[in-house]
């Protein structure tokens, strides 16, 4: 078996795994309840599954030119996914579409609650804003 | 509680700064171009220049330093995370008659820097069964959606696993003082969920 062989073997289990865990994503997408638990699915074995594909091409094209920019799609992957789940979730939170019932314990709920109350009270009272709590950010 | 004020950084401190930044870009540059030259690396540097004057970026100071046994360790440590997450996931999907049951806690970190915050928020969603949903700079929360928990016990375990992925990371990449407020924390502030409103039903 000459090396050429081996690597194409070691280039197909990837793009299978990497397919594999990509169709295992879109399952999980459909199937999940609510929002936040389909951008797990979204987030991992995609992220995952696209790592082992861009592997697998590796291993397959051998040339320079052609890893270096599978390296970085794969790093962007890895920079981005993470960003895009996060900003999904934050959107999604305080609406219906979450199983609250689902939930065993939600401290994000007090927080929340907090920054509502603050702005409510700076509304009213605008002079006694003098000492920022700890959630005074922005609500963005 | 409140986070001390930073203070505006010197002309070295900026320097160092920009220098980052500019290798960071020129690496890219290098990268989408596939071939080391040259032409390349100098035309990268060019880029990287009006690139940062026209979008300067906002001051991310890296303190730290590298450390490579560390690093290779939460590297390792990061990759084995991935496909754990990963095979947890898919397993969770297409196991029948089985709703997965999550929870939303909040996970104080120890070293509040915006750099610290990013990189255990983005290594964070990609370990197993977490999920960043809000991080509050102010106070350096993060708050995690997890997944597939079914006890509370579960979820303390999980707010110790944070914990001690945000240690690996600034042990990797963390300076000096990071390390020391690790290890001894601020005694002032509540080392545990600052957040009791939301407390378990």
């Amino acid at each position: 078996m000459t090396v050429d062989a081996v690597l194409d073997t070691a280039a197909g289990v990837c793009l299978i795994a990497g397919a594999l865990l990509s169709l295992a994503a879109g399952i999980a997408l459909v199937r999940f309840p609510d929002v936040l638990s389909r951008m797990h699915a979204a987030a991992k074995p995609q992220v995952l599954g696209l790592l082992l594909v861009l592997l697998g091409c590796a291993l397959r094209l051998r040339t320079g030119v052609d890893i270096t920019t599978l390296v970085l799609v794969g790093m962007f992957q890895l920079a981005t996914a993470p960003v895009a789940a996060h900003m999904v979730g934050r959107a999604a939170y305080p609406h219906d579409d979450i199983r609250r019932d689902l939930l065993l314990t939600d401290e994000l709920a007090g927080r929340l609650d907090r920054v509502r109350a603050n702005r409510a009270g700076a509304a009213e009272t605008p002079s006694s804003v003098g000492a920022p709590g700890r959630d005074a950010q922005p609500p963005a | 509680m409140t986070t001390p004020p930073r203070a505006p950084l010197t002309r070295r401190v900026r320097w160092r700064n920009r220098a980052v930044a500019v290798t960071g870009l020129v690496t890219v540059w290098v990268l989408l171009w596939g071939t080391f030259t040259w032409a390349n690396v100098i035309s990268g540097l060019a880029v990287a220049a009006v690139l940062l004057v026209v979008f300067p970026l906002p001051p991310v100071t890296f303190a730290g330093r590298i450390r490579p046994v560390p690093l290779a360790r939460f590297l390792a440590r990061f990759l084995w995370d991935l496909v754990v997450a990963s095979a947890q996931v898919a397993w969770l999907a297409v196991r029948f008659g089985h709703t997965p049951r999550g929870a939303i806690i909040a996970v104080r970190l120890r070293v509040n820097t915006d750099l610290n915050l990013t990189l255990t928020a983005e290594a964070l969603s990609l370990v197993p069964g977490s999920l960043i949903l809000e991080a509050d700079r102010g106070t350096g929360t993060l708050y995690v959606h997890v997944i597939g928990v079914r006890t509370l016990d579960e979820v303390e375990r999980f707010r110790r696993g944070v914990r001690e992925l945000e240690e690996r990371i600034v042990a990797a990449v963390g300076s000096g003082e990071e390390l020391r407020r690790l290890r001894d924390p601020d005694p002032t502030g509540p080392p545990e969920p600052v957040d009791l409103e939301g407390a378990p039903t």
